[in-house]
């Protein structure tokens, strides 16, 4: 009882907390708008792609630091501004972040198991997820750039979590009695967590690319790595995830093959897994083919995205099938 | 939008196109360039896409193979859209032709694309890196670093030094040529020659496989043959001698259900006491049969996959002798197991006698009528209606157990001309008006149904599924590079070691890094130098 509240309430705390450091990285963003058009040498100002490889620290790796050649107009105050409101986001990010790891565990102290048995459960964990490599790359990457679509993310995902989705703690129904809970749920929780990062950055690539082509790469825009860069860390998201997705799909096969007697039916959640899986597909095949890189593969990925999210959040509230358990 | 505008031919180039130009294809040709067309990565991945959209229909619609109930629902509230969508095999998707098409079409457009790279592959495999590039300055990276050491050492050296970074290395006149990451390749021809024996997987189990389900209460027992399935399909190369002869009784089955006040009513456990006997002869066992834990009986699989209740009645005739006594299972109509189902007494005399029954293992009667408010039979009550008629003729046709077909019956009817409606708690009997008989609810067990079924292509999938994750993660992970060093002299006599590196797939990084590195490392003298 009592874990229960305060894992509710440190969960209530970290959507506005993370709203706080969302606000923070808007107003950062606004902030650069006054930081005027870049000259084109002044728009890489990390390389990610080298500096995430190379175990030397390299210049300007851990903040994304004004380039003071960017113009001429832009004051040092006005940078000194930006690079406040960028730190305070973060730091907001990471009590946020604290914040809902203790509501995971709390939940899961609470209920005396892993906490992935309903949808309220799953959210939560996937957000402790997204935030957590999210802190990483900034530690490790600068990758700051991120701080908006993700608190963005984390805020409305947590938010979603404790008023939607939100169910009290309970057993598990005996078709959840498996170490396949465990193996497919996390699994599932940390590709879901590395397709939505791939999907913002791809939409993050778009806005960029747009702005490249039309030659109004401006205000925050600048700080981010050129469209190339991005492209390419999306990739690794992605690539990252999709053979976990694949093992995510094969655990959930042969968990069925115990719980149900099948290993696959045709469930409305196996077809959007099956769906998802393939978009995915489509979006490396489309790498690899020359032709459909950047533009088209980002949206590619974007679609695979909205399909990951179709099947949690559509198919659970809209659709009956096996996989709709424990409420919500 | 631009590029429309420049492909409309202008006005003057309007006559007949010049057909010299085009080679005639014949059927010979046409066939190739279908084939070409076929394997190609655009029509690969039009037709990924197209799996993609074609399976979606399937997770919205209704499936016959699902819930037939809800397709026939659904065709009786749309009487003009059910029909068109039964006429599409939008209530069986995934058996359709055209889902078959898609998926049928995308196997055969991979294996024709894998199967020329495999040979493209071995040769690559055979093959020594690439000749060094003349200038390696173009090159993507590049770093140079002068050096004291003769242009043999060098050369020697950055063999060796290339080869503890695991490049296949080719030292040739004045230049060492470098490459690695082959097993990407290797990766990706294993991803997608292992989802082909994944289909195999599943054609085998198709063919050979059966699964059928039988509903058992409580004391009794199921045996493995045909007779004993309520349902059951079977592959095309399945015969009914295939059914390994052992069975299952069921010793007694426990249930427990959420009391607290947080899901209420959702099951808890499932846990079914099972002797297993796996044929004539053989020493009977003890298993614990639960939902996640099935029990595996020679090569066979037996999974509990329901459950339900089955009220035991006693049923007496006219003349007071019994017609019927004993369980009667009933079918679930919803979460809380409010059942129907049908009690028939054929033998009874002079009229025979049926029940159309209903079943609430937690009973409650309000302005609402009865029905069952908690799925545990805490309250259970039994509510009937009485049919009679004459006693019929032995025909020898099957009948729904579950389901009363009341031709030939009149149902029994109060003086105020309503049916009678009879509601019994466990221990009740009573007797039907115009001394019709009686009837008595002694008790109630519960049944479980068994799902039986054997799907021998399984294991070949899962493996292959194994190595095709395996081989995806190579195909993603591997980075195949290619790494060029020169000794050239330049203008004052020096000798300068130039290094160059091409990457060869998307979204690598390092290889700056890796260059600058190269060259470093092989300005420097072996001797006294620390490399790190």
């Amino acid at each position: 009882m009592t874990y229960e509240y305060y894992s509710s309430l440190a969960l209530v705390s970290s959507v506005v907390v993370y709203a706080f450091a969302m606000f923070a990285h808007a107003a950062e963003w606004a902030a650069a708008r006054r930081l005027g058009v870049a000259k084109p040498a002044a728009r890489e100002l990390v390389d990610v792609a080298a500096a995430q490889m190379s175990p030397e620290p390299v210049e300007g790796r851990h903040q994304p630091v004004p380039d003071p050649d960017s113009n001429a107009k832009t004051s040092p105050a006005s940078s000194r501004r930006v690079e406040q409101l960028g730190r305070m986001g973060v730091a907001l990010t990471v009590i946020g972040f604290l914040l809902s790891v203790a509501g995971v565990v709390m939940r899961a102290l609470a209920a005396d198991r892993a906490p992935w048995g309903n949808m309220f459960e799953f959210t939560i964990t996937a957000m402790v997820f997204v935030v957590g490599v999210y802190l990483i790359l900034v530690w490790r990457a600068g990758l700051r750039w991120l701080g908006l679509p993700v608190t963005l993310l984390a805020a409305v995902g947590n938010g979603l979590a404790v008023t939607v989705f939100y169910v009290a703690v309970a057993p598990l129904v005996p078709a959840l009695h498996s170490v396949w809970f465990l193996i497919h749920i996390v699994a599932a929780a940390i590709s879901g967590a590395a397709f939505n990062v791939g999907g913002v950055m791809s939409i993050c690539y778009l806005i960029k690319k747009r702005a490249e082509e039309r030659g109004t790469v401006r205000g925050y825009l600048i700080r981010l790595p050129d469209s190339h860069k991005i492209d390419l860390i999306a990739y690794r998201f992605l690539a990252f995830a999709f053979p976990l997705w694949t093992f995510t799909v094969v655990a959930g096969a042969i968990w069925a093959e115990y719980a149900w007697g099948r290993y696959w039916g045709w469930d409305p959640k196996e077809t959007w897994a099956l769906v998802t899986w393939v978009i995915y597909a489509c979006y490396l095949h489309a790498r690899s083919t020359a032709g459909w890189r950047g533009t088209r593969a980002a949206v590619i990925a974007i679609i695979g995205l909205a399909s990951f999210w179709f099947n949690f959040i559509g198919i659970n509230l809209l659709v009956s099938g096996l996989h709709s358990y424990a409420g919500i | 939008m631009t590029t429309i505008k420049t492909r409309e031919p202008a006005p003057e180039s309007s006559k007949p196109a010049p057909q010299a130009d085009l080679p005639r294809l014949g059927w010979r040709g046409g066939l190739r360039y279908l084939w070409t067309q076929l394997i190609s990565m655009r029509t690969a991945l039009i037709l990924l896409f197209a799996l993609a959209l074609a399976a979606i229909p399937g997770s919205l619609v209704p499936q016959r193979r699902i819930s037939p109930v809800r397709v026939t629902d659904f065709i009786n509230e749309h009487p003009t859209l059910g029909p068109i969508y039964d006429k599409l095999g939008l209530f069986n998707v995934y058996a359709s032709p055209w889902f078959s098409a898609i998926y049928l079409l995308l196997f055969v457009s991979l294996v024709g694309c894998i199967i020329p790279r495999i040979g493209v592959y071995a040769k690559a495999l055979r093959a020594r890196p690439p000749k060094t590039p003349r200038n390696l300055t173009r090159l993507p990276a590049y770093a140079a670093s002068e050096t004291a050491d003769s242009d043999h050492d060098v050369l020697d050296r950055a063999a060796t030094a290339l080869r503890q970074r695991h490049y296949r290395v080719d030292i040739r006149d004045d230049s060492v040529a470098a490459e690695r990451g082959y097993l990407r390749e290797a990766g990706n021809l294993v991803f997608h020659i292992s989802l082909v024996f994944v289909l195999v997987g599943v054609a085998i189990g198709a063919l050979f496989g059966f699964r059928g389900t039988s509903v058992v209460i409580v004391g009794q027992g199921f045996s493995n043959n045909l007779t004993q399935y309520d349902d059951f399909s079977a592959g095309a190369r399945f015969t009914d001698r295939d059914l390994a002869p052992f069975s299952v009784n069921l010793k007694d089955f426990d249930v427990k259900f959420e009391t607290g006040p947080v899901q209420r009513g959702a099951a808890r456990l499932f846990r079914a006491n099972v002797e297993v006997t796996e044929g004539p002869g053989a020493p009977p066992r003890q298993e614990i049969l639960e939902v996640n834990k099935p029990l595996h009986i020679a090569g066979t699989k037996v999974h509990l996959i329901g459950h339900g209740y089955a009220p035991k009645v006693t049923v007496k005739d006219a003349q007071g002798n019994v017609a019927f006594s004993g369980p009667v299972v009933m079918l679930p109509q919803d979460g809380n197991f409010s059942s129907i189902g049908a009690i028939k007494a054929p033998d009874a005399r002079p009229e025979r006698l049926a029940f159309e029954a209903f079943f609430f293992p937690t009973a409650m009667l309000d302005d609402q009528g009865p029905r069952s408010i908690f799925p545990d039979a805490l309250n259970p009550a039994l509510f009937v209606n009485v049919w009679y008629g004459p006693p019929k003729v032995e025909t020898g046709r099957p009948e729904n157990v579950y389901s009363l077909d009341t031709t030939g019956l009149s149902q029994l009817k109060e003086a105020d001309g309503q049916p009678v409606r009879i509601g019994l708690n466990v221990g009740d009997g009573v007797n039907l008006p115009d001394g019709k008989g009686s009837i008595q609810l002694d008790g109630w067990v519960r049944w479980v149904k068994l799902q039986i079924g054997a799907t021998p292509g399984v294991p070949i999938s899962l493996i292959a599924l194994g190595v095709a994750v395996m081989g995806l993660c190579l195909s993603l992970f591997v980075r195949p590079r290619r790494v060029w060093i020169r000794i050239r002299s330049d203008e004052a006599g020096r000798s300068v070691v130039e290094v160059g590196g091409l990457d060869r797939a998307d979204a690598r990084a390092g290889l700056t890094e890796d260059v600058a590195e190269l060259a470093a490392e092989l300005s420097r003298r072996p001797e006294g130098v620390s490399v790190r």
